[in-house]
């Protein structure tokens, strides 16, 4: 099929299918008018049955926890997808990065973003602490304090060298981080199981609204999916610089 | 303005697909999709979104304050990861094709089969 006939057959079917969604669209109600039960009735419940300020953090980690669950695990299925097809092929060859290499030589990092980048490095990572541990009061969690964390890693590398980011971030290091995260939503959940409720049910103590260690389960589980998004997106990051940097195909000259 | 925020979701869909048709670079294609997905970020929070609704975080405003759906906002907070990480694994094939063909063109991929 030609380039041209192809977009002609997607324009086609793009009308109709625009057509089509634009009709079904037209039945929603007005934007602005909330129509829905759920978020009204979970909104006036959810503090009180749950002691989390953020409701889409008792949403997400609890009453819709066994998804989140699933959600983790595509995380997982996709870092470790990557590694693997990242990983160093049969004809391939490991080499140490050699930041000068005749073809790839790397520029010198300026003072001015290894400054940057080094000042930088202490801040975000107490901020993807915060954002990790707040998130049952305020917006963020473990999703988006994980990936906070993960981009002091990527700090690290532009402000140094490949060799840095390897040292303060070893591959058992966020390895065992992804792993540890996404065993321990698991363990969570079966704590429900130990004390005679259901997988998932939120049965440490649930603490005052507002509070720091409130919430019952759902800090815990903040904690286990910001490790598992951590050492996941450190893990991705490394795995792309790797094979930029470190894997050489035959004739590759290095 | 009161369909509005529905059509934009529409028209972000069909033109992230338009992208992926036309396209001649795989990591252009990535994008593109990433492009469609985000209809559905705009769709989800325009269906959960209530006008004068703050957001449904009760730490400074007393429960009962109006604010939007939480559930939505869940829904997206899934969906952008999932998005996140399936671009990581399609940009990773990517790589392995433009080592292996040489190429990220899909047409020239294509012909290289035949």
């Amino acid at each position: 099929m030609t380039p041209g006939l192809r977009r002609r057959v997607f324009l086609a079917a793009a009308a109709a299918a625009g057509a089509l969604l634009l009709w079904g669209l037209t039945g929603l109600p007005d934007y602005g008018v909330y129509a829905g039960p759920y978020g009204d009735v979970l909104n006036q419940v959810a503090v009180a049955e749950r002691k989390a300020t953020n409701v889409v953090a008792s949403v997400t980690f609890d009453y819709r926890g066994v998804d989140t669950m699933g959600e983790e695990y595509i995380l997982f299925a996709a870092v470790l997808g990557v590694a693997i097809l990242l990983r160093a092929q049969r004809d391939e060859t490991e080499q140490p990065p050699d930041e000068d290499a005749a073809d790839r030589h790397a520029p010198a990092t300026s003072n001015a973003v290894r400054v940057i980048g080094l000042t930088l490095v202490g801040p975000v990572v107490l901020f993807g602490l915060y954002v990790v541990a707040h998130g049952h009061l305020t917006p963020g969690g473990g999703f988006q304090g994980g990936v906070v964390l993960a981009t002091a890693a990527l700090l690290v590398y532009l402000s140094g060298e490949y060799v840095t980011l390897r040292r303060v971030s070893p591959e058992l290091l966020t390895d065992s981080a992804e792993a540890v995260g996404a065993a321990g939503y698991v363990a969570i959940g079966l704590l429900g199981v130990g004390a005679g409720a259901a997988f998932l049910a939120n049965v440490l103590p649930l603490g005052q609204p507002g509070a720091l260690l409130s919430a019952g389960t759902i800090p815990p589980i903040n904690l286990a999916v910001g490790l598992e998004v951590a050492g996941g997106f450190v893990l991705l990051l490394s795995e792309f610089l790797e094979q930029t940097l470190v894997i050489r195909r035959p004739g590759e000259v290095t | 303005m009161r369909f509005l925020p529905y059509a934009v979701a529409a028209w972000l869909l069909l033109v992230g697909l338009y992208g992926i048709v036309t396209s001649r670079n795989l990591v252009h294609a990535i994008i593109c999709l990433s492009v469609a997905q985000s209809s559905t970020y705009v769709l989800l929070l325009s269906v959960g979104f209530e006008r004068g609704g703050t957001a449904p975080v009760f730490l400074d405003v007393p429960v009962g304050t109006k604010a939007v759906d939480p559930v939505v906002g869940a829904l997206t907070l899934t969906d952008i990861v999932v998005g996140a990480t399936v671009s990581a694994l399609l940009l990773a094939l990517a790589v392995q094709a433009h080592k292996h063909h040489g190429t990220l063109d899909p047409e020239r991929l294509k012909s290289e089969q035949d």
